[in-house]
């Protein structure tokens, strides 16, 4: 499976989809986040692999 | 996806320009967009001395990082607001400016509200009806008063802010909804200094909050990420995930429509800015213009907290 985290949520999608299939399958608004795996960032074409844990680093700031 | 400049692969997609970037190009291209913002408004120049508003977030980081790195004369300015509520967030805000600003060989003055003035912000909105019901307005009230006395003090030509497009097209929409045409005509990338109040500027109004995560990610600076306590289910932010549901459909629908709306009001769509602008009075405790004879609102504010004569330190 393949982890996406964003601030304290956690959710899993199955491999070989892309970064936004797997955002819009768990309502995340791609406008809203930037997606880093290893620290690296990855577009939305991205295709998921199996064991991938992509942290999602929320654009929207407040104060 | 590729650079569309070198064809390696793209580390950042911008629908609204339809342009995907690699991380060396980007990082190229965010400096040449603010640089360009500075140009077309007429910002400031290289010859001036800016204060930039650092408050420890990936945007005004990010803002002094672009002017160091485009050969402007630029200084921070962080205010200790003493917000700790359970994470420290003033302290470690304070300490990535600090870290920040010592790795880049930068100056940054600080101000501790609660030294200067007696009280953190927490005291503040507790103790005061405006801080109770609206503490995000009385914040903005406190720093516009700190970073305006330092600017003045410290003789800069220029008050830099960290403002995204997405912070600009939040508030026009709230100022849209409530037809608030005083607002909007002051709303843009400058506001001209006049007697007493310094120049404000925002760089960074026509990139995306988005664009500017990303730069600072690719830059590697360490901001906060945390969000502050007090800004947890407020209005702009519940206005900019509506304009994010917006932009999703319709890339490039947030610059449109902040472009559109300086477009208008430069073609005189709303009353000309000398017809309703207030005359402005000195305040009776600090000196900085106010529209009504007396106190000014900053003064008001702190008489509830601290009644004895307000010091208005040096930093």
């Amino acid at each position: 499976m393949v982890k996406l985290i964003l601030r304290k949520n956690e959710y899993e999608v199955r491999p070989g989809m892309t970064l936004l299939d797997a955002l819009k399958k768990n309502n995340i608004l791609p406008e809203g986040v930037i997606a880093t795996r290893n620290g690296e960032l990855i577009e939305e074409d991205e295709i998921l692999k199996e064991g991938d844990i992509i942290k999602l680093v929320a654009a929207i700031s407040g104060g | 996806m590729k650079c569309r400049i070198c064809g390696e692969k793209a580390s950042v997609n911008m629908r609204e320009h339809k342009l995907a970037l690699c991380k060396e190009h980007y990082l190229e291209w965010v400096p040449a967009q603010a640089e360009r913002s500075i140009k077309k408004y007429g910002l400031f120049t290289h010859n001036e001395k800016i204060l930039v508003a650092v408050s420890g977030g990936k945007d005004s980081l990010s803002l002094w990082d672009i002017l160091q790195r485009l050969d402007y004369h630029a200084e921070g300015l962080y205010i200790c607001l003493g917000i700790d509520e359970g994470i420290s967030y003033s302290t470690e805000s304070q300490r990535l400016a600090e870290k920040f600003a010592s790795e880049h060989n930068l100056k940054l003055n600080v101000v501790d509200i609660q030294k200067e003035y007696g009280a953190t912000l927490p005291q503040i909105t507790r103790e005061t009806h405006r801080g109770r019901i609206k503490p995000c307005s009385v914040c903005g009230l406190v720093k516009r008063h700190v970073l305006n006395r330092v600017a003045r003090d410290l003789a800069f030509d220029v008050l830099a802010t960290g403002h995204n497009l997405d912070d600009e097209a939040a508030v026009l929409f709230g100022n849209t909804l409530s037809w608030s045409g005083e607002y909007m005509l002051r709303q843009g990338p400058m506001l001209p200094g006049s007697s007493g109040l310094a120049r404000k500027v925002k760089p960074l109004c026509r990139l995306y909050e988005r664009e500017m995560l990303a730069y600072a990610l690719l830059r590697g600076i360490e901001y906060i990420y945390e969000e502050c306590p007090y800004s947890r289910g407020s209005t702009s932010i519940y206005y900019k995930e509506l304009l994010n549901r917006l932009e999703n459909d319709r890339p490039g629908a947030k610059l449109s429509f902040y472009l559109s709306f300086l477009e208008a009001r430069k073609t005189g769509l709303f009353t000309e800015r000398e017809k309703i602008q207030a005359e402005l009075h000195p305040c009776f405790r600090c000196g900085q213009p106010t529209s009504a004879p007396g106190l000014c609102s900053f003064c008001r504010l702190m008489e509830r907290i601290n009644p004895l004569p307000v010091h208005e330190g040096k930093i």
